[in-house]
């Protein structure tokens, strides 16, 4: 439609645009301009050209951060997803059970990460913990769960699992939503198998949903903070501290704001490059069915 | 009658299975609730003990007098609302503008909303730190509410949900001589509420819940909302007490869950990006 005025839309989109710009493209060019300088928030900045970035990535401390925040997002987006998707099949069922099912799992996305960490620090203590009991009860050995270097990042990605699945689970369940009952219904007429009707029928369609699933847990586990913070603080050995917690650490305990803004300027470009090849996979993917 | 038999088998198995799903989502919740109501004995001698052999209330007493939990609540509450109605009163216009008007500018315009879901706060949280801390607005209700005024993902669901909206009811509006603001807040408003509903409750649990901006924005107690004073209950190094804990759990948990008892539909569309 046509605007009654050419200064309409700009006044409409002003006051978000306005906002996006203070706090959202401002900041990030900020961040590159402070990544160049060597202040600690006290004395006066200095020039220091890509130092910064040399000091980040000495030792390679930067590809470490970057490897466990991989590893730990494919674990999460994986195992939410694989369980997510299971848990819509299973739960796409009529009755209150199966919605007080559903709400339970869900439930958990919405309670805060603080509660959520705090709980599991309680059942994974390695002495007190449930966890541990049922170690003791099976004779298995005792697991650090979260001070061991080993386990610790496994043990976070777990914990993420159990917060987010219900997320992936109500985004399956809408996409199954949008199968036709119809075409199951040929198909089992056809005497395919619930294999084969889910292999050939159900999935085919769910395949823009679970690249929407996928793309916004990999976006959600790449932002993990307060789960580290409460949990670990990035230990047992460094083992989890991840990307934002890493950026934190630089500004707020080494006091450091151009190491922080050379993180956070990686950060974002690691985050635009996913989201790239994410649009592109689900790109090829949308062409290659259409073909 | 033996293929009835079977699917009553499997829907036995579906119904077991899903008994099991509940009770790995549920029973952690009972372990919190159950260890706030133990003594302090009662967990020092058997931390797994399955229930307090003397319930009692102390330690949520002791949360009340370890913490302010009422003006950390009203502080979370205020700030979540402020920052849901903020979302939905500047998403309007920008959507409408987005969704049914023609401009020159209009692809870059809607390339920039897009462009915003791409950055997080994580990104950005040390420049705008600096940024505050230079107008001495750490440490204020600002500073946890005015960075989420506007709201990358409420715009793009407010256009998604005006695009079906018919362009008739705007131009009979204007017919009318309705100005501009009164079509987008007293016409369309009110036939897009399922979208503005979903929109603010999802926006409200999550900054309620929200942890990480208010920690890098605060450095004392004006405006510390509940879940940094929940996350200091537990003191680092060892002896944690428990049932403490887990008491400032519940009492940050229970006003979410209560919410999501009764509006778990409309989360659950926002959620999915079907509102």
């Amino acid at each position: 439609m046509k605007p009654r005025s050419k200064t309409h839309p700009w006044l409409m989109l002003a006051p978000s645009l306005a906002t996006w710009i203070l706090f959202v493209f401002v900041p990030l060019g900020l961040a590159a301009y402070n990544s160049l300088f060597s202040w600690d928030m006290l004395t006066e900045p200095t020039y220091v050209g890509t130092t910064n970035y040399s000091a980040v990535a000495e030792g390679g401390e930067l590809f470490r951060i970057l490897g466990r925040t991989l590893g730990y997002s494919v674990l999460v987006v994986a195992g939410s997803m694989s369980l997510g998707l299971g848990l819509a099949l299973l739960l796409d069922r009529p009755g209150r059970f199966f919605a007080f099912v559903r709400g339970s799992i869900f439930s958990a996305y919405v309670v805060s990460w603080v509660a959520v960490a705090l709980l599991w620090v309680l059942l994974l203590d390695p002495d007190r913990g449930l966890f541990a009991a049922l170690l003791r009860l099976l004779h298995l050995p005792r697991i650090g769960f979260l001070t061991d270097p080993h386990a610790a990042l496994v043990t976070l990605a777990g914990v993420t699992v159990w917060k987010i699945t219900g997320y992936a689970m109500v985004v399956f369940l809408a996409g199954l939503r949008s199968v036709p009952k119809a075409l199951h219904e040929a198909a089992a007429l056809d005497g395919a198998n619930a294999w084969q009707r889910f292999r050939h029928v159900t999935w085919p369609l769910l395949r823009p949903t679970a690249a929407f699933v996928a793309t916004t847990s990999l976006i959600v586990s790449f932002q993990a903070f307060d789960i580290v913070r409460i949990m670990t603080q990035g230990g047992p050995a460094r083992a989890t501290t991840l990307f934002v917690y890493a950026i934190y650490e630089q500004v707020f305990l080494n006091l450091s704001v151009g190491r922080a803004s050379a993180l956070a300027v990686v950060y974002f470009v690691v985050l635009c490059a996913l989201a790239a090849l994410q649009l592109r996979a689900w790109r090829a993917q949308t062409i290659g069915r259409r073909a | 009658m033996s293929a009835g038999r079977r699917k009553r088998a499997v829907d036995r198995v579906y119904t077991i299975l899903g008994g099991l799903a509940a009770a790995a989502w549920v029973f952690p919740y009972l372990w919190m609730l159950v260890t706030s109501l133990k003594p302090l004995d009662e967990i020092a001698r058997d931390p797994t003990a399955p229930l307090p052999k003397h319930p009692q209330l102390d330690a949520y007493r002791e949360v009340f007098s370890q913490v302010p939990v009422g003006r950390y609540m009203l502080v979370s509450v205020v700030m979540a609302v402020a920052i849901g109605l903020l979302q939905l009163l500047l998403a309007l216009p920008a959507g409408y503008a987005l969704a049914k008007l023609k401009f020159v500018g209009k692809k870059v315009a809607f390339a920039l909303v897009v462009a915003c879901l791409l950055v997080p706060p994580q990104v950005t949280f040390v420049s705008v730190f600096l940024m505050l801390g230079k107008v001495s607005l750490t440490n204020t209700f600002g500073a946890l509410v005015l960075p989420f005024a506007a709201s990358a993902l409420g715009t793009f669901l407010v256009r998604q949900a005006l695009l079906s909206v018919p362009d008739e009811i705007i131009e009979a509006a204007r017919l009318d001589g309705a100005s501009e603001l009164t079509i987008i807040y007293r016409i369309l408003a009110p036939l897009l509420r399922p979208t503005l509903v979903s929109v603010f409750l999802v926006s409200f649990v999550y900054h309620y819940s929200d942890y990480f901006w208010p920690l890098v924005m605060t450095t004392d107690d004006t405006v510390r909302t509940l879940p940094l004073g929940i996350a200091l209950l537990k003191e680092p190094g060892s002896g944690v007490r428990w049932h403490v804990v887990m008491a400032g759990n519940v009492i940050l948990s229970l006003p979410v869950l209560v919410l999501f008892a009764l509006a778990q539909e409309q989360l659950v569309r926002g959620v999915a990006g079907r509102a």
